[in-house]
């Protein structure tokens, strides 16, 4: 049994470089250059942390409209992410999907998608592959606070309660569906994991500023997917920092109150990661720099090859409606 | 053959050629077995093949699209049309799009067999057909058989193809009996069949509105008005070669549709063949369909509703200037107009 610390440094090289790669796109994106609507994962690294650690790779995987850190996190190419914003021909999805629709099946990061809700049937319907096949995989839906809303998500959670599969949803609770607070969205006295379980699936809770107990919480949460082949809800308390959609703030808007975002700021999870290893000799501040170097190197080179990349051919535009 | 045992035979086949089709629907192993559809598959192929579901068509069919994903051939069975509206996202966001979206590299072979019922007070929600809806989705393809032969055909190239495919069946073909090739018989999707070739007229036609067209063509045929016949098979994608050849030829066209004529197949059929044999038209193209009203459920709200083989020959006798005394068949009918047959005594 490892100690929890020694996933520390693993995962803080994850989400440095998922922090560095969303800084980077939120930095450049004002070239007009990436012409999509992105959603930056920038304070919810911690999830694709966590995935790095635990998941398999041939774990299936499937996302939502913000799925930069599960993207990297299960360990897609950033090469083709990065040219997939730019819209060109090396992209993940040839530039056909943007930064909504990446998907690398090298690593089984099967797709992620834009309507609310809509990759969660998905995700059981592959759990549900995985059982037939009686493999020792697992299928890994994230999802957000918003999409408890959906119908669909019931309907999912339902079939899987009565048809167990391998499917671990990972629910990102960041309080807000664009900038609408959870409080007008769900009763504020109904937790989602409390419901969850009350829909049959085993759920657990944790807070994305107790990295400890998150990364027991979140390995003992695959562990039972995996051994059992049943499906767990693991809803993960988070927050992003950013505009909802794009690359700036919005805190002008003041949907949310300077005090909220500031006190999760001070808590993030990837400086409190840092200082721990530094605390704990696990890590230098020299390190600290060289790791950033490394990452800021490779980045760059992604652009380069983003911009360097041809587009599409228009005329392909309707070659591929079908798969022959 | 009839028209399920058909459906059975091609689901059997199907199954047995391959490991990863997967059957499965509300009813499809309770004691109807979806009329018969999908009778002994359970206990030929197993409940892990063959099983029932929680009443969640949208999940279901995502459910479906993920099957695919992972390598299996899923066939969705909802016995209405009507429901699969619950799951319009899956199919035209989800199913329709991975392939194309995703850079082409994942493909989804998924069938979502669709019953439409008709008559015998099926109303508003029991009797809609939005083929013309899904034939509007780039990434779906949209099946339409008319006959058990054609249908079983079908089914087994939609299992087999590549694609999410929506497969329609008409409740009125179900009492249908035919001669079937026996085995594993294909007809390819895309291409339409010319039932009966003529030079007078081009007819057009889907689903049981074939069947209609057909019991029109024995009288039409006597009265040696030479009609072309094409039952389209497919809704998207059309075949336009063979309309285009035969609209060409006989310079006139009758295009129905099975339902509401307002933005149907038959008008994106009418508004091509302007654009293609404008010089060869020697007639104004005729639409037929359903009234762009909402089903009613009375018996007295639903004569005339659908277009049947006496309004295919009342048309075709204006179209050709020509009395075909239509009004005395008309006097004729002895099978109430809200059922196929005798046969049918209802509920659904």
């Amino acid at each position: 049994m490892k100690n929890v610390i020694d996933y520390y440094k693993k995962i803080y090289y994850v989400m440095k470089r998922i922090r560095l790669v969303e800084e980077e796109i939120s930095k450049n994106y004002k070239h007009q250059k990436m012409r999509c609507p992105t959603h930056l994962s920038i304070g919810q690294e911690l999830v694709g942390g966590l995935i790095s650690l635990f998941l398999k790779k041939n774990d299936f995987a499937i996302s939502t409209h913000r799925a930069h850190a599960h993207y990297l996190g299960k360990g897609g190419d950033l090469k083709a992410l990065i040219s997939e914003l730019y819209g060109k021909i090396t992209g993940c999805s040839k530039g056909r999907g943007g930064s909504m629709h990446l998907i690398d099946k090298k690593v089984s990061f099967m797709g992620s998608t834009a309507i609310v809700g809509s990759n969660i049937p998905i995700g059981v319907g592959l759990a549900l592959s995985i059982k037939f096949d009686k493999s020792n995989k697992i299928s890994c839906i994230f999802l957000g606070d918003g999409s408890i809303e959906e119908g669909v998500f019931f309907e999912s959670v339902n079939f899987t309660a009565v048809k167990p599969t391998p499917t671990l949803f990972i629910c990102e609770n960041n309080n807000y569906s664009v900038y609408t607070p959870i409080h007008l969205r769900q009763p504020s006295d109904r937790k989602i994991y409390e419901m969850v379980e009350s829909l049959g699936v085993k759920s657990f809770l944790a807070d994305s500023r107790d990295i400890n107990d998150t990364i027991i919480k979140f390995k003992k949460a695959v562990k039972f997917v995996r051994e059992n082949k049943q499906p767990v809800f693991f809803e993960i308390t988070t927050y992003r920092w950013k505009e909802h959609c794009g690359p700036n703030e919005d805190d002008h808007l003041k949907y949310r109150s300077e005090k909220e975002l500031s006190e999760w700021k001070k808590a993030d999870p990837l400086k409190e990661i840092e200082k721990v290893l530094l605390k704990n000799h696990l890590l230098t501040n020299i390190q600290i720099k060289k790791i950033t170097h490394k990452i800021k190197d490779e980045i760059a080179k992604a652009f380069d090859y983003a911009e360097k990349s041809e587009f599409p051919k228009f005329n392909s535009v309707n070659i591929d409606e079908y798969a022959n | 053959m009839n028209f399920p045992e058909a459906i059975n035979d091609a689901m059997k086949i199907a199954m047995s050629i391959d490991k990863k089709v997967i059957c499965y629907g509300l009813g499809v192993d309770d004691p109807k077995r979806i009329f018969g559809t999908t009778k002994r598959l359970k206990e030929r192929f197993g409940p892990e093949r063959v099983f029932d579901v929680p009443t969640s068509e949208n999940a279901l069919v995502g459910i479906g699209t993920g099957l695919a994903l992972g390598g299996y051939k899923p066939v969705f069975v909802s016995q209405r049309f009507d429901f699969i509206l619950l799951a319009i996202d899956q199919i035209v966001n989800a199913a329709a799009k991975w392939f194309y979206m995703f850079g082409s590299k994942n493909n989804i072979p998924f069938v979502i067999r669709l019953i439409v019922g008709r008559g015998w007070g099926q109303g508003p929600t029991h009797s809609q057909s939005y083929h013309a809806w899904f034939a509007n989705v780039p990434g779906l393809k949209v099946v339409m058989p008319s006959s058990p032969k054609n249908a079983k055909g079908l089914l087994l190239s939609s299992i087999f193809d590549k694609n999410p495919v929506i497969f329609v069946e008409n409740r009125w073909l179900y009492n249908i009996n035919e001669k079937v090739p026996t085995g594993d018989f294909r007809v390819p999707i895309g291409k339409a069949s010319v039932i009966q070739e003529g030079k007078d007229i081009t007819i057009i036609s889907n689903s049981f509105m074939t069947v209609e067209a057909k019991r029109a063509l024995k009288f039409l045929n006597d009265k040696k008005i030479s009609c072309e016949l094409i039952d389209l098979h497919t809704v998207r994608p059309v075949d336009w070669e063979t309309i285009y050849r035969s609209v060409n030829k006989t310079g006139r066209l009758i295009a129905i549709d099975s339902s509401s004529h307002n933005l149907s197949i038959a008008s994106e059929i009418i508004t091509r063949v302007i654009d293609k044999c404008w010089t060869k038209l020697k007639n104004k193209p005729v639409k037929m369909g359903l009234p762009d009203h909402i089903q009613p459920t009375s018996f007295a709200l639903t004569k005339n509703f659908y277009p049947d083989y006496i309004s295919i020959i009342k048309e075709i006798s204006s179209l050709l200037n020509i009395s075909l005394e239509w009004k005395k068949l008309q006097e004729k009918q002895e099978t109430p107009h809200d059922i196929p047959g005798t046969w049918f005594k209802g509920p659904f």
